[in-house]
């Protein structure tokens, strides 16, 4: 049944919120650390191990794929949601340091990604 | 037309799915047959999102009484919660050999976010501190921002500013990550884990993965859920600290 597929999301959802805030109560902020980042590999090694086992029939899986689907129409949900005035209101310095500072990383990107990159052929 | 506005008021998530339906409808009609494919749907999506935000305030189309659902549809519980699920289609072996550069992205993230909004900060006028950590706090995401505003005792004016930095940063990688993706050649899961830990905010990476290439999602979102976390920790502390000692 799709419902078993929504409840194994589900406790790997809340499992990973709790180590997450654990993690954050540990450090003394009172904020959720990586707690969907913690979800997403429970969610990884469970369905690993459960298919392993034979348990995870398709017909589970699509309770899961269900939700995995449907969260571009929630992206865009959030976008038509977000307090887009107030960026906008908060004057030149919240629109320079904003935009300068994510240009600036995202021209880190290729630098970084060269990490751990074991490519047989290194481009020179 | 007194009862339509009750039904809608009292199903307002399910009038939610009916109206971002007819946008996602509507925004890939139009990439097809007046764009020719050449800008995603997804991206024309988001982009519809962002324009109907202007409609209302604080919580954009979500404080005009008929669309209040989409607060629910477009909240972090929903999201995170969809985010989770596309971790389905994530391959464990390709985490595995990019995690190392994931966690060098997530430090060289904040620390640049950190050296440059401290610096623009201060010459934009805002000369000690608590105002430049704070705003540049705010420029790794809309949540640490103020949570080091707070903490460091800044003015509410100043936390606002940080708020608005970090709204800015979200919506600005939101559009301009499909645009420059193929220069920083964010075209594989490896560089979809490190823009996640560079950028940080998980929903202006997860929006921008989406309108770039909808199989990168699970890579960025693992790493940039630990952003916030990792900021929330550092600006108050050891970064308020280093410019402290710096003399300002």
């Amino acid at each position: 049944m799709k419902i078993y597929g929504v409840a194994l999301l589900a406790v790997c959802f809340l499992t990973g919120k709790f180590l997450g805030n654990l993690l954050g109560k540990l450090i003394g902020i009172d904020s959720d650390i990586g707690g969907v980042g913690f979800a997403m590999i429970l969610l990884i090694g469970s369905s690993i191990y459960l298919r392993k086992k034979g348990w995870l029939i398709p017909e589970t899986e699509k309770g899961i794929l269900f939700w995995s689907s449907m969260y571009i129409p929630i992206i865009v949900a959030m976008a038509a949601t977000l307090n887009v005035k107030a960026a906008l209101s908060g004057g030149f310095v919240a629109v320079v340091a904003g935009i300068v500072t994510t240009f600036a990383c995202m021209l880190l990107v290729p630098v970084l990604s060269k990490i751990g990159q074991n490519d047989k052929h290194p481009k020179i | 037309m007194d009862i339509i506005e009750k039904v809608i008021a009292k199903n307002g998530l399910i009038f939610a799915f009916l109206f971002v339906g007819f946008v996602m409808l509507f925004s890939f009609i139009i990439s097809r047959k007046l764009l020719r494919n050449k800008i995603p749907g997804v991206a024309i999506a988001i982009l519809a999102g962002l324009s109907l935000a202007f409609l209302g305030d604080q919580k954009g189309i979500a404080n005009i009484p008929l669309f209040a659902g989409m607060a629910i549809l477009g909240g972090s519980m929903f999201r995170d919660f969809a985010v989770v699920a596309t971790a389905m289609s994530a391959d464990i072996s390709k985490i595995k050999q990019a995690g190392l550069a994931g966690i060098i992205a997530l430090c060289a993230g904040v620390t640049v976010t950190f050296a440059l909004g401290a610096t623009i900060a201060y010459f934009m006028g805002y000369t000690d501190a608590v105002s430049m950590t704070t705003i540049a706090a705010g420029a790794g995401t809309y949540i640490v921002g103020p949570v080091t505003g707070t903490a460091l005792g800044a003015s509410s004016d100043v936390i606002a500013i940080s708020v608005a930095t970090g709204v800015m940063k979200t919506i600005f990688t939101t559009i301009m990550t499909p645009i420059i993706a193929k220069r920083i050649k964010l075209d594989n899961p490896h560089a979809a884990v490190v823009f996640g830990g560079l950028i940080g905010t998980t929903s202006g990476v997860v929006a921008g993965l989406a309108a770039t290439d909808e199989k990168l999602v699970p890579y960025g979102a693992l790493t940039a859920t630990f952003y916030t976390g990792l900021g929330c920790l550092l600006f108050p502390s050891v970064f308020y600290l280093l410019l402290t000692l710096l003399g300002f």
